[in-house]
């Protein structure tokens, strides 16, 4: 508890002089009045004050509260032309108050907190969609040149660097793929099974999940696991190195980053996501087959006989040029996030989460204009 | 302002220049020399720019005014970095040498690994010689035996002598450090200094660095120039020894003699 009492003398020139004596604990954790109510105080008098002078009578306890509390005060008094002392209070506090108000505000130092109006703020988000298009075309651009140079033979992939990538995005990914790919064949199996058993043709799971998979499926879902898997982890590795200055010390040995970091990455994904795609077509066959032996009591060669039938190599190739573009797609989402990584520890998790996102929507919008593409050419 | 010394045959010019993020400016108006075989501090206060003014210099960063002039051992005439064709503007990285703040070796490769990297890059040597030019460039900075630790095996300092063995690989004809006694204690700070005096020279390189450790600027600098925060431009240039006694900058003084006043 903290208590102030106040003592109303005359000064020198006539006006008052108020004494307030400070008793008992002022810390943050002790109830004590606060400045406002010693404001309002100093202005009831009716008198007006000339000086207000602040004494400690023993003070127990004091921390960085009673030091806010006399700033304030102090401020007001300051702003009403009210002289004011704080000479008879312990010295810490004094010194405190002095090193605090040692460095003066610098004009203009302060930053505008308030909101932004809705115009600037909306207008400010379109800039900001409009330089984020920008710097992704022209990243998109660079790499392409990077690409021409790569296959005018201007310079050389190391395979030193290239094959380890190449492990983490195929081999390192097989048992997230099989489990994913396994069970998105068994759930079409099962909801296509509802329906077709009504109908007494549930042979035809067969043909939904051959071609639902061989088609779409396979690719996309690879395409999502590997944007999760993969799109992360290339955004946080070039985001790191962007951190660790280790993307200055390629340029600066002119080492472009675009073709030592960022091109073997895209051809290791778009070289191993249709091989994946694969892999996920069979195992998301053989959930499906798993469903069918099981729960719809077809054989095996029925199964294998019926996906053959109903599936063409069409679909086939679809399929796998998809996964080809999703690899390129997920690895310059990662790339570029990477790249675009701002100098500090939490914009790496940024990078990593944004090369994600950026991942799955351009696998989302690739799918719908294969999609599109393909029924108008009648594919 | 201190008189700018403008003798001997500059290595590396800068013209007007203006360097800014976006539309805050954080100096302006900066026009000075580095001569061939200098010593040259970049130096100010936390913040002023120092280490911007750095990656302005290796060509980092394009300015936003000004220029940026090179002569450099293969080219007969001046050259302006950010005018010129990108393959003379690798060729003019290629023959400078940087040591980061933080050593920036390369994370998923060795030290010799770090080091053959550019040596790969840029000429046609046999993997043997690569290497044996790896082993001898960490042996000059005392890291002997070290090739084949990785760089979050070895302690601060060693992973600036490991950068700094990098940035000798091409044997560079200018060097560049950043801070280099930043995270030193005094010992190793000063051993690097040495090293740095030593590497000068033996092989003749003009050295820039950036620092604001008195001790080193009294110890190798031979020219600097002085960047403030508030007027966000230079304010002296030349000898920092020569700065000391002679200059009339408060700032300046106050810098140099650590806010004690230059004494009676």
């Amino acid at each position: 508890m903290g208590e102030l009492i106040y003592e109303l003398g005359e000064g020198i020139s006539g006006g008052g002089v108020l004494t307030v004596a400070m008793t008992g604990e002022f810390t943050m954790d002790a109830d004590f009045p606060t400045s406002r109510e010693v404001v309002r105080r100093i202005d009831s008098f009716g008198v007006s004050i000339e000086c207000v002078l602040f004494k400690s009578r023993d003070i127990a306890r004091w921390d960085s509260s009673i030091l806010t509390f006399l700033k304030d005060v102090t401020g007001h008094c300051s702003s009403r032309g009210i002289a004011w002392d704080v000479a008879s209070m312990p010295g810490g506090i004094q010194r405190l108050l002095d090193l605090a108000s040692a460095v003066p505000e610098r004009e203009g130092i302060r930053k505008k907190t308030g909101d932004a109006s809705f115009l600037s703020s909306t207008g400010q988000a379109a800039m900001d969609i409009f330089h984020g298009t920008l710097e992704m075309l022209g990243f998109i651009g660079d790499a392409f040149i990077a690409f021409l140079r790569l296959i005018l033979g201007r310079y050389k992939i190391r395979m030193k660097m290239f094959f380890p990538i190449v492990r983490e995005c195929s081999v390192d990914a097989l048992p997230i793929v099989s489990l994913i790919s396994c069970l998105v064949g068994l759930i079409l199996a099962f909801v296509g099974a509802v329906q077709l058993v009504m109908f007494g043709a549930q042979i035809y799971v067969a043909s939904l999940v051959g071609i639902a998979m061989i088609r779409v499926m396979g690719a996309v879902m690879v395409g999502v696991i590997m944007a999760g898997r993969t799109g992360a982890a290339f955004a946080a590795q070039l985001g790191t190195m962007e951190v660790n200055e280790e993307i200055d010390a390629l340029k600066t040995l002119g080492i472009s980053p675009m073709e030592f970091l960022v091109m073997p990455r895209i051809l290791a994904l778009a070289f191993v996501m249709p091989l994946l795609c694969l892999y996920a077509d069979l195992m998301g066959i053989m959930g499906g087959m798993a469903v069918g032996i099981f729960m719809l009591d077809l054989n095996f060669m029925e199964y294998y006989n019926m996906t053959k039938a109903s599936v063409n190599l069409n679909s086939f190739w679809i399929g796998i040029f998809q996964s080809f573009v999703f690899g390129i797609l997920v690895a310059l989402a990662g790339c570029l996030r990477g790249m675009q990584c701002r100098r500090n520890a939490s914009a790496v998790g940024e990078a990593a989460t944004s090369a994600v996102v950026t991942g799955i929507v351009a696998i989302v919008i690739a799918t719908a204009v294969i999609t599109v593409v393909c029924n108008v050419l009648g594919i | 302002m201190d008189e700018f010394i403008k003798t001997g045959n500059p290595r590396i010019t800068v013209e007007n220049l203006t360097m800014a993020y976006g539309t805050s400016v954080i100096q302006k108006n900066l026009d000075f020399e580095i001569n061939q075989g200098d010593i040259f501090i970049i130096m100010g206060g936390s913040g002023c720019g120092k280490s911007t003014l750095l990656r302005h210099l290796v060509g980092l960063h394009r300015p936003s005014m000004g220029r940026v002039i090179y002569r450099d051992p293969g080219f007969p005439g001046p050259v302006s970095f950010w005018d010129a064709p990108m393959e003379t503007r690798r060729i003019l990285m290629k023959n400078m040498g940087i040591l980061y703040q933080s050593g920036a070796l390369w994370s998923s490769m060795t030290l010799a690994e770090n080091i053959a990297l550019p040596l790969e890059q840029f000429t046609d040597l046999n993997a043997r010689t690569i290497r044996e030019l790896a082993s001898l460039k960490l042996a000059l900075v005392g890291l002997a035996g070290f090739e084949d630790y990785y760089p979050s095996e070895i302690s601060g300092g060693m992973k600036k002598r490991a950068g700094l063995a990098r940035a000798l690989a091409l044997d560079p004809d200018a060097l560049f450090f950043d801070e280099p006694s930043a995270g030193l204690d005094p010992v190793s700070a000063r051993l690097l200094d040495d090293l740095i005096l030593e590497i000068r020279e033996s092989l003749g390189a003009t050295v820039v660095v950036v620092t604001h450790e008195l001790a080193s600027i009294f110890a190798i600098g031979n020219n600097c120039v002085f960047l403030d925060p508030v007027t966000k431009t230079m304010i002296a240039s030349g000898d920092p020894g020569h700065l000391l006694e002679s200059s009339r900058d408060q700032r300046v003084i106050d810098f140099l003699t650590r806010g004690e006043g230059r004494g009676s």
